[in-house]
């Protein structure tokens, strides 16, 4: 018996190693290693120069890194402000359960489970100026034709609307869980109290679905910063750099121009504001928003 | 007189629905049909909404354009392979988490839920010059191993193994079965459906990976099935119709298993959301 339980001491240890290892060598130290990288100028091939912060200062000096920045911040806002609003109608609309909304709530989920290639060589040809569907339904109600990938200003509004499409669906399910869980007494009081819809609404629902609402939240902001697939087959960053964001910009840095320090200066940055939304979501979670 | 009232409502109800239903299956509607329209019809003014006759060689083009094999076999080793390795690395370490108290267990736990968080495509770059530097570029191994350690399946199935009764656990070593045994034999049969659950979300997400494989690969050797349609787009990309016929080709894989696998696959969607 003694054996075995100095043997069992080890045992766990054992068990949880391969996966430790694995997460360590594929997600901790990567980011220290890029934290390294980005200190040095490389080009893959040739010997590390040691650069000191001039990667990061040149980040902030030229335009292009800024104009990448508020193409990420500007979609982000419009995507998870259409996202979480559609999402939540969507949910509102599909909260009883009847089989047609069941039908269409499977439907619009499953855009969530096809490859984001997919969906963006659907969406491109949708979206084709001369020869798409979209511009055609346009057409007969006499408007446009709108650029929807080459026109500068709306070209970042398309990826925009193909994000939606995607994920709107799988947020009201979300939601829709949520919603489902609200106890029916809170409910039942508030109707012998005669609450107005409005106040029900305000007071019961979104106050009983914040906790869910502020996750989503967060993932999508999450999400929109590492919108990628999206604009390397749709757009290339284009036109003129306004669908230009950070992951595809690093991309391109990366393997275009060969500028691996200045990448992954770009990356140090993107994981700070990453990482402070996180700690700001977690903390605000900690204090405000209450749980059942 | 109830139903005259209710009828405004009921129509906008109806409308909504079918605007949805329409918001929602255009797209792969018009998929569907572009992949069996002949180019002519496909760059027709206005638009066809339907066929004169399937032209099913569009499918048999979008096949030998690419080496469809050749990436259809790539992901379905990768698939494959970081579904077994998810089960050999995954199941041990839930185990452990769930069922034993060790000194450093809430750390390296919190080193796990940790890595959740962290998104992968900012940290591709390190690891691409990992791969360079070990020679690892253009292997199976770097497609496979990144991805087998994944912190929700720890999670999910730890939830699950803290589940199974003690007196279960205290039965089998009673009966002196190896730790091995004892995983094999009773955890890993309770936790059936959080496996099967487990399973269909990496084969969804590995069958769907498009980032990984392009930025880990410098040459075609082990690319996978959704970087050769992009091929396609490269080098078809005025024939609308091939490229469709060999984007459904990747997407009928995904839905089989989608209708087949539904109420699960949302289950399992809904857990990942609301954890």
């Amino acid at each position: 018996m003694k054996n075995r339980s100095k043997s069992m001491k080890l045992l766990p240890y054992l068990l949880v190693a391969p996966a430790v290892l694995i997460l360590t060598i594929f997600y901790i130290y990567p980011i220290l290693y890029n934290v390294y990288l980005s200190f040095f100028t490389w080009n893959m091939r040739g010997p590390m120069k040691f650069a000191g912060l001039d990667n990061y200062i040149e980040l902030f000096k030229g335009r292009d890194f800024l104009g990448t920045l508020s193409n990420t911040l500007l979609y982000m806002v419009m995507d998870v402000t259409l996202v979480m609003v559609l999402a939540m109608l969507l949910a509102l609309f599909l909260q009883k359960n009847t089989f047609i909304n069941r039908f269409i709530q499977t439907l619009s989920f499953t855009p969530n489970i096809i490859s984001l290639i997919s969906v963006s060589l659907i969406w491109m040809w949708l979206m084709n100026t001369d020869t798409g569907l979209f511009n055609y339904l346009l057409s007969l109600i006499g408007a446009g034709p709108v650029g929807w990938l080459t026109d500068k200003q709306v070209a970042l509004f398309s990826l925009v609307l193909v994000s939606v499409w995607k994920s709107v669906g799988f947020n009201a399910l979300i939601i829709t869980s949520a919603l489902g869980s609200i106890p029916a007494h809170l409910y039942e009081a508030a109707a012998l109290d005669n609450a107005s819809k409005q106040s029900v609404f305000f007071q019961i629902t979104l106050k009983m679905i914040s906790p869910t609402l502020f996750f989503l939240i967060l993932m999508n902001i999450i999400g929109s910063f590492q919108v990628f697939e999206t604009i390397n087959i749709m757009t290339q960053g284009g036109p003129a750099n306004a669908t230009n964001t950070l992951i595809f910009s690093i991309y391109k840095q990366s393997f275009e121009y060969y500028r691996v320090g200045y990448a992954a200066a770009m990356a140090v940055v993107l994981m700070a504001i990453v990482g402070l939304i996180t700690i700001f979501y977690f903390k605000a979670m900690g204090r405000r928003v209450h749980y059942r | 007189m109830k139903t005259l009232i209710r009828t405004p409502g009921l129509i906008l109800r109806i409308l909504i629905s079918v605007l949805l239903i329409v918001i929602f299956l255009t797209p792969f509607y018009w998929m569907i049909l572009t992949a069996f329209k002949t180019l002519g019809e496909v760059l027709a003014m206005p638009p066809k909404f339907w066929v004169q006759s399937l032209q099913w060689q569009n499918f048999k083009d979008a096949f030998t354009r690419i080496d469809f094999l050749h990436y259809t076999r790539n992901s379905l080793i990768i698939t494959l392979g970081t579904l077994i390795g998810q089960v050999l690395v995954v199941v041990p370490a839930a185990y452990a988490f769930a069922r034993y108290d060790f000194k450093g267990k809430n750390w390296l736990f919190g080193t796990v839920l940790a890595t959740m968080m962290i998104p992968g495509q900012l940290i591709f770059l390190p690891i691409f010059v990992m791969f360079a530097k070990s020679g690892l570029l253009n292997t199976y191994v770097s497609l496979i191993v990144p991805f087998i350690a994944s912190g929700t399946a720890i999670f999910m199935l730890r939830q699950t193994f803290m589940q199974v009764p003690d007196s279960q656990l205290e039965a089998a070593r009673l009966d002196n079965a190896g730790e091995f045994k004892i995983i094999y034999t009773i955890m890993m049969p309770a936790a059936i459906p959080t496996l099967s659950t487990l399973a269909l979300l990496t084969f969804i997400g590995t069958w769907n990976s498009y980032f990984f494989p392009l930025v880990w690969t410098t040459t075609d050797a082990v690319r996978t099935l959704p970087l050769g349609i992009q091929r396609l787009q490269d080098i078809e990309g005025l024939s609308p119709q091939i490229v469709m016929a060999g984007n459904m080709m990747l997407i009928v894989p995904i839905l089989i298993v989608f209708v087949v696998a539904r109420k699960q696959i949302i289950k399992a969607f809904t857990y990942m959301g609301v954890k």
